[in-house]
């Protein structure tokens, strides 16, 4: 997307709660957080060829924190955010020291263990975590005095959160540093004999989408005023990488896209059958063996195909 | 009252660790050999579980050891016709593999769910195993010590299999250079089902034999899958020995870590990985790295 692109997708995106009922702002609302993580997620998946079924972690460690800080501490939202996004950015930077010992398949088991292990402490930890039942009572904050309790308000919240991650992270990708990321990716022991300390580079990008899942992760809480242990679930990492996937991993606008998809078959489907997981399965069975390259690169290959017959 | 403590623990320690052999033995065969971090491990585990428990309730004739003999061949069933219909589709891209293996667990244990319910189905213990054993003036549960008997005899059976067979000759060959084996004339793609099936099969007797003490729950999968990831990344991939090791030290830190701290049981579990990916990423007795 270019720089005329991006204020011009904003502003349609910005309109949208003129014309649509709560529901479909919430569902707005909602594509926009599943949009963050999976921005932040094909950071590693995509530009760095490290995927990792673990990054949920990060969003439910962030939301665990505000509400834990708010609800708990009784601490002002402004603090709690601001510490949460410093314990998960922390916590992303531990996990990274561990996880990048390996690549590839190791990798992933590592951050799928590492992940889980969250998850179980989610479960098990009741006296903070309070467990199974999870932590209500979690409270919008009013940025600048306003408040963004209606859904509308919300969503416009959200988008613009949605818009500077994308925004930062497209910076990321697209700078000197983003290109020895793809470097490291494709060619990485080239890349070390260049010179570049590949490892280095892989920490940065893990620590850098650590904290975007996190920012995800704020929005979550803010958004749902609740946390269960699930959004740190294999399930939740596995819907943001099929985002990943579906859209076309290692482009910027595939897991915007993607993760619009998943978030509008998540909820279109829950609404018929409570077979989420069952389907979850089925479409990322399909993406995988149909289009592995997803659906970005598959319309943009289409278009200059076309282009190219009208030369 | 504390000694009693003590060995009671390690009893049930040694008979997790048991478990957690027959399920990562399995894993660590499978990628060793493929390549493939197969993520339905957990749920063929846990597959094996549900055969078995309905089976033992639904025909009174089926003893356990018949039960988790059949469970494992149907659940090594179910696995080869996944090795050979659609994990072979994607040859040589171990990510869409992984994937693949992902989705597929999410459907099974979906599947499980809508079959057998959301409550735990028991195994029963069998009868002749259920007063307990007196050894040294202590009490043990008989099944448990049963239990790690048979994983001790699983470990043995698959170690002779690999070291002293024609068989495992080749498999161990296709572990160290896939592509060399292949060259020699062997036909590695069979190679890759039988071993899947026997990782598969051994995770779904595994799932039987558990039973007793763990029953046959939703979520199971969940439960056992990361553990048997820790114990695969702990002890090496493709390593026997190092499975061996590694559930054990695994079962340990997770039953001694229950007991003693139990908000912080799971964080306690990954302390060994963390401890010993930091100076051998390859794990303990790996030779290459994951």
């Amino acid at each position: 997307m270019n720089k005329i692109g991006l204020p011009i997708a904003v502003g349609c995106f910005a309109l949208v709660p003129f014309f649509a009922g709560d529901f479909y702002i919430n569902l707005g609302s909602q594509m926009m957080i599943a949009a963050i993580f999976a921005l932040s997620l094909n950071l590693l998946a995509g530009y760095g060829g490290l995927t990792t079924l673990g990054h949920a972690a990060f969003l439910g460690l962030s939301a665990y924190f505000v509400a834990w800080l708010t609800t708990r501490l009784g601490l002002s939202h402004a603090t709690a955010a601001l510490l949460s996004i410093v314990g998960t950015t922390i916590c992303a930077a531990l996990f990274g020291l561990i996880a990048l010992r390996a690549s590839g398949l190791g990798f992933l088991m590592i951050t799928l263990a590492l992940s889980q292990v969250l998850w179980g402490l989610a479960y098990r930890w009741v006296s903070v975590t309070n467990g199974d039942n999870g932590m209500t009572g979690v409270t919008r904050p009013m940025p600048f005095g306003f408040s963004i309790e209606s859904a509308s308000a919300f969503y416009w919240f959200a988008l613009t959160v949605t818009t500077i991650a994308f925004a930062m992270i497209a910076i990321f990708v697209t700078s000197a540093f983003g290109a020895s990321l793809k470097g490291t990716r494709d060619q990485s022991r080239r890349m070390a004999a260049l010179g570049y300390n590949v490892w280095l580079i892989r920490w940065i990008t893990f620590i850098y989408a650590g904290f975007w899942a996190g920012v995800a992760g704020i929005l979550y809480v803010y958004y749902n005023k609740y946390i269960h242990p699930s959004s740190l679930s294999i399930t939740s990492s596995a819907e943001g990488l099929l985002g990943v996937i579906a859209g076309g991993s290692g482009t910027l606008v595939g897991p915007v896209v993607g993760s619009i998809l998943v978030t509008f078959l998540k909820n279109y489907v829950s609404s018929y059958i409570d077979r989420w997981n069952m389907l979850l399965g089925f479409v990322f069975m399909f993406i995988v063996i149909m289009m592995p390259n997803g659906i970005v690169p598959g319309v943009r290959r289409l278009a200059r195909h076309f282009k190219g017959t009208h030369r | 009252m504390q000694t009693h403590f003590w060995i009671i623990q390690s009893l049930n320690s040694l008979a997790l660790g048991g478990l957690l052999f027959l399920l990562a033995s399995g894993f660590s065969l499978i990628f060793g050999l493929m390549r493939i971090a197969n993520l339905t491990h957990g749920a063929f585990f846990m597959l094996g579980a549900y055969f078995g428990a309905t089976a033992l309730r639904s025909f009174s004739w089926i003893n356990l050891w018949a039960a988790a003999i059949g469970s494992g061949a149907l659940v090594a069933l179910i696995g080869g016709l996944l090795e050979r219909f659609v994990l072979r589709k994607l040859g040589n891209n171990p990510q869409g593999q992984v994937l693949v293996t992902l989705g597929l667990s999410f459907i099974i244990s979906d599947a499980c769910l809508v079959t057998w319910g959301g409550d735990p189905i028991p195994v029963p213990t069998p009868r002749m195993l259920q007063p307990p054993t007196i050894l040294f003036g202590y009490a043990f549960p008989t099944y448990r010590l049963v239990l790690i008997g048979c994983a001790v005899v699983v470990a043995i059976a698959l170690y002779l299999l690999l070291e002293r067979t024609r068989l495992g000759a080749m498999i161990r060959a296709g572990v160290d250079d896939a592509q060399m084996t292949r060259a020699v004339g062997i036909r590695i793609s069979r190679l890759f089902t039988v071993v899947f099936c026997l990782g598969a099969g051994v995770a779904g007797a595994g799932g039987v034999l558990g039973g007793p003490i763990l029953s046959a729950y939703p979520g199971l999968d969940g439960d056992m899958l990361p553990l048997a990831l820790i114990v695969v990344i702990l002890g090496g991939v493709g390593s026997l020995g190092g499975a061996f090791l590694g559930s054990f030290l695994i079962s340990f830190t997770y039953t001694f870590g229950s007991a003693l701290l139990p908000d912080l049981a799971y964080v306690i579990l990954f302390l060994p990985m963390i401890i010993v990916i930091a100076f051998r990423p390859q794990g303990l007795f790996g030779r290459q790295s994951a």
